[in-house]
């Protein structure tokens, strides 16, 4: 316990968040009678400047050792107000959070009762608080270099803003060439421009920059370390050992696998060489000769949407988002190079969320695209041609539709290899098998690892303006360390006393983090402060107790437990 | 019929009105059953007038809709609930009832005495399972009843006996497996069914049950719950046995074949190799596939009761369609591993006359001439 402690209350409203619920000003008056307690005080909201000034300035004034806001998650402000208390002087481990808006005022209706427990919550904090003891916030320094893996769209485009930033970078790409599934492409929409005129520049751009170093044919096998002091290992062709990489920041980018039509066989694909996918349309249209490759005796040629996407037969729930628009841009393709054709995409809904992408919808179809709702549920052979079986589900009738040709969007998939790199660089994937961004909407490009970011369509499926978008997303969000040059490290971190411990290893083996080693002169645990994350596995597995977890020390926690049973 | 509580309990919001069900059924093409279009119902009306569908009874269950819905809603099962609605209300063709009465009185769809289940094992020896036994051949209705599917269950035993099986069937005890009943909307005979079954099968101890049709495989090996027996179709079986050496084939069969998939063993289970392994191994078979196999197999029309309820439009069958794509190949021989799918096929070719050219035979036919 500390002693004399002198601590501040500040009970948020958030609008009518918690004040419909929980009756703010008897929780204040409540808090103010808790031991150690010299000032309690209700605001509307806490977190808006005027909040964290009442605060700050009770901080100066009231001469405070210890700060409780009662107010939402400490995920959502607790660095918000931590970082007004350390302007006026205070630690910032000497303030806490009570959350009673997510664990009272949104769960609980009866107003008497929620009050009650608000005011649980507030003193079981408070007793906390009453033994918290000032830590020292730390930093290390950051290699200044990042890695970035796949040499694709996403890739190229992060490697070259951080290098154009001033940082060597090394792009680490498996095939022997750059451009990833983009370079298989013939146009692009809304302007039909061919793919090279994209692509060209950027492959030339990241040859020739002096400070992008291109392994090609390589492949990362290891990566030790943490944000700022990676060791990355890279097996690459013509070397025989692998190359480490000393790194402060990885980019993941590595792209996407297209699903195989040969697991939806209703399809036929695989059987009917007159079925075949976008991609190998695709091919045909990028020839020279399309126009012979493409045989003017087709009077017929049916497109085919979402094949292995929105399907949880194929087990892939997800859009893959860039169907729609490459069919479209196919269609009207077709349909110009083979006017006399008969061009029919048949489509479950037609997406076209991007800039430009719903006025090209609207010129394919003024095109004399077709476009008839109904997923195709079998292809059949009918001599020469193929038989589309489905059903026109606006004129609510089965159909047979004749084709000589017949394209399936196929969709994107999560590379084969993603659960063997999520392993590697310990980086959890959503329940689709795509990469994880540690939150959807304000971090899209970080990740549960410090230090490393997503790029493109590791992370989900999307078409090349936002795997452009994401890529520069992660090149800025990845700068950040290398631009500030140290990076802050976790100060509540879990501390071994020598004379209680045991030698006996439990932490080494608990550890997510590998930060706990067995000193080898002395035979006891030392804990790596830079690699703890201070999650609290060593001490709560060790026998001897003799592991404490700072900030969550036993004291702390039996007296917060007291606080609530008292 | 208020829609309600079934669109709730078949969780009937995952649709999204893609026509992927109706666009691959096959009655939809000549009645007016369309299963999209039922289920936008569901979702949109408040009431449903049963009345005013009788294509209900069209379904054959194959199940195609349900295997390929991409949202994972379950078409066929709104058409099994809603002829359990009017089950319930009596309103069944007057042929589903008879079948019904007669599964529920002796044990069988045609309603002919119990004591007469076991009429073609004459001169058989057969155990009684009860006597113990480490396979339960389960013969089923249809092939224990009818002639034309009696000689499957014969050549059955046949095989069994030359691989030196421990093997017994139920005898008169034996009743129907109820997956049609399931599937005609009769919840409750159907549970009761599982329950006396279920009962009887776990009490003889074997360890394995091989059924001669896809129909009772389903419904022991997904509906049951029979956990601890392995559920066998004959296909998987015999194709052990051949595997293993334990049956072999001596005499040659020199046809041309081409097999038709059972909607119940196939689409629905997942059982395509094994009747294929089977009629490869036959010395001197050559067998050649139609263009719709597999996955895309051309529902006969014989399951989910319509083997008791003709459905409307009965100018088109589908089996019609079928012996004609099975004569295309060249084929002189139509297999088949159903006992339903023998007697719609069967039917089919006479009607379509082409007798001449091509036969129907079960499986185990073509295995008994090469034994």
């Amino acid at each position: 316990m500390v002693e004399n402690p002198r601590i501040g209350v500040y009970i948020c409203h958030c609008g009518i968040n918690i004040a419909a619920t929980v009756d703010v000003q008897k929780v204040t008056e409540f808090a103010a009678t808790l031991p150690g307690v010299v000032v309690a005080r209700n605001y509307l909201y806490m977190c808006s400047d005027p909040g964290q000034a009442l605060i700050m300035q009770d901080i100066e004034t009231e001469g405070l050792t210890g700060v409780v806001v009662a107010s939402c998650s400490p995920r959502m402000h607790e660095p918000t107000f931590r970082g007004a208390a350390q302007q006026v002087g205070l630690n910032p481990y000497c303030l806490e959070m009570a959350n009673i808006r997510e664990q009272c005022s949104w769960v609980h209706s009866d107003r008497a009762k929620a009050t009650e427990k608000a005011q649980w919550l507030v003193a079981s904090v408070v007793a906390k608080v009453a033994r918290l003891v000032p830590l020292e916030s730390r930093e290390v320094a950051v290699t200044p270099g990042a890695l970035v893996i796949g040499g694709g769209v996403a890739g190229m485009m992060a490697a070259l803003d951080i290098a154009d930033a001033g940082f060597p970078v090394c792009l680490v790409e498996k095939t022997g060439c750059l451009g990833g599934r983009v370079a298989g492409l013939d146009r692009l929409f809304p302007a039909m421009e061919p793919v090279a005129e994209l692509l060209s520049p950027l492959i030339e751009r990241v040859r020739a920059h002096p400070r992008i170093t291109l392994l090609l044919n390589s492949q990362v096998t290891g990566v030790e370390g943490y944000v700022g002091n990676f060791q990355v290992q890279v097996e690459t062709a013509g070397h025989s050992a692998p190359l480490v990489l000393p790194v402060g920041v990885i980019i993941v980018a590595t792209g996407y696998d297209l699903f195989d039509p040969r697991r939806k066989p209703e399809l036929g694909y695989g059987q009917y060489p007159n079925v075949v996918t976008a991609l190998e349309l695709e091919h045909i249209l990028a020839r020279e000769s399309a126009d012979t490759a493409l045989s003017s005796a087709l009077r017929s040629i049916a497109f085919i949407q979402c094949v292995g996407s929105r399907d949880a037969q194929a087990g892939n729930p997800y859009c893959s988002r860039v169907c729609c628009m490459y069919t479209a841009r196919q269609a009207r393709q077709v349909k110009e190079l083979r006017p006399n054709a008969e061009v029919t995409v048949f489509y479950m809904d037609v997406r076209t969320f991007g800039k430009g992408a719903e006025e090209f919808y609207d010129e394919a179809r003024a095109k004399g695209v077709r476009y008839r709702r109904g997923n195709i549920s079998e292809i059949y052979r009918r001599g020469e041609r193929v038989v589309l079986l489905g059903e026109d589900t606006l004129q609510g009738r089965p159909f047979e539709f004749e084709a000589d040709l017949v394209v399936l969007a196929t969709g994107m998939e999560p590379r084969h290899d993603s659960a063997a790199l999520s392993t590697l660089l310990k980086l959890p994937r959503s329940a689709d098998g795509f990469f994880l961004e540690l939150h959807p909407k304000l971090r899209p490009v970080d990740t549960a690892v410090d230090g490393v970011f997503l790029a493109g369509c590791c992370q989900g499926p999307k078409d090349i303006p936002d795997t452009i978008a994401q890529a520069k997303a992660a090149a800025s969000s990845a700068l950040i360390p290398l631009l500030r040059g140290r990076v802050p490290v976790e100060a509540a971190t879990a501390v071994v006393d020598a004379e209680m411990c045991a030698g006996c290893g439990m932490c080494v083996e608990v550890c997510p983090y590998g930060a706990p080693g067995l000193d080898p002169l002395w035979g006891v645990s030392r804990v790596n402060a830079v690699l703890c994350k201070g999650c609290g596995a060593c001490a709560s597995a060790c026998p001897s107790k003799a592991i404490r977890l700072q900030q969550f020390t036993p004291d702390q926690i039996l007296a917060q437990v007291d606080a609530l049973v008292g | 019929m208020k829609t309600q509580p079934l669109t709730e309990e078949l969780e009937l919001f995952g649709c999204i009105q893609c026509g992927k069900c109706t666009g691959g059924c096959p009655v939809a093409r000549k009645t007016t059953l369309n299963i999209r279009s039922l289920i936008y119902h569901m979702l949109i009306e408040p009431e449903l007038d049963l009345e005013a569908h009788p294509e209900l009874w069209d379904c054959t269950s194959c199940f195609t809709c349900v295997v390929r819905c991409p949202k994972d809603v379950r078409p066929a099962e709104l058409i099994i609930a809603l002829r359990g609605q009017l089950v319930e209300s009596g309103r069944v063709p007057d042929t589903v009832g008879a079948a019904l009465m007669g599964i529920f009185r002796q044990g069988n769809p045609t309603g002919i005495a119990r004591e007469d289940r076991t009429a073609w094992m004459d001169g058989l020896s057969v155990k009684p399972a009860q006597e113990g036994c480490e396979l339960l051949y389960y013969v089923g209705c249809t092939p224990a009843y009818d002639l034309r599917a009696q000689p499957v269950a014969r050549a059955l035993v046949r095989a069994f006996t030359a691989a030196g099986l421990d093997f017994g069937t139920l005898g008169i005890e034996e009743s129907c497996c109820g997956n049609e009943v399931r599937r005609m909307g009769e919840m409750g005979l159907f549970e009761m069914l599982v329950e006396e079954n279920g009962a009887l099968i776990r009490s003889v101890g074997a360890s394995r049950v091989v059924t001669t049709s896809p129909h009772c495989f389903n419904t022991f090996k997904n509906e049951y719950g029979l956990d601890g027996i392995e559920v066998l179709h004959y296909t998987q079986l015999i194709a052990e046995l051949l595997d293993q050496g334990r049956l072999a084939f001596s005499r040659e069969v020199t046809k041309k074949v081409t097999y038709h998939d059972p909607c119940f063993l196939g689409k629905q289970n997942n059982i395509f190799e094994e009747p294929r392994a089977i009629l490869k191994a036959i010395p001197g078979l050559e067998l050649v596939e139609m263009d719709r196999n597999r996955e895309r197999s051309l529902c006969c029309e014989g399951g989910g009761g319509r083997m008791w309820a003709e459905g409307t439009n009965l100018e088109q069958r589908l089996a019609f369609q079928r012996v004609h794509e099975a004569a295309d190949t060249g084929a002189e021989i139509l297999a088949v591993a159903c006992p339903f799918c023998l007697m719609t096929l069967e039917d089919a070719v006479k009607v379509q006359g082409l007798e001449e050219r091509l036969k129907v035979m079960d499986i185990m036919e073509l295995v008994n001439l090469a034994l």
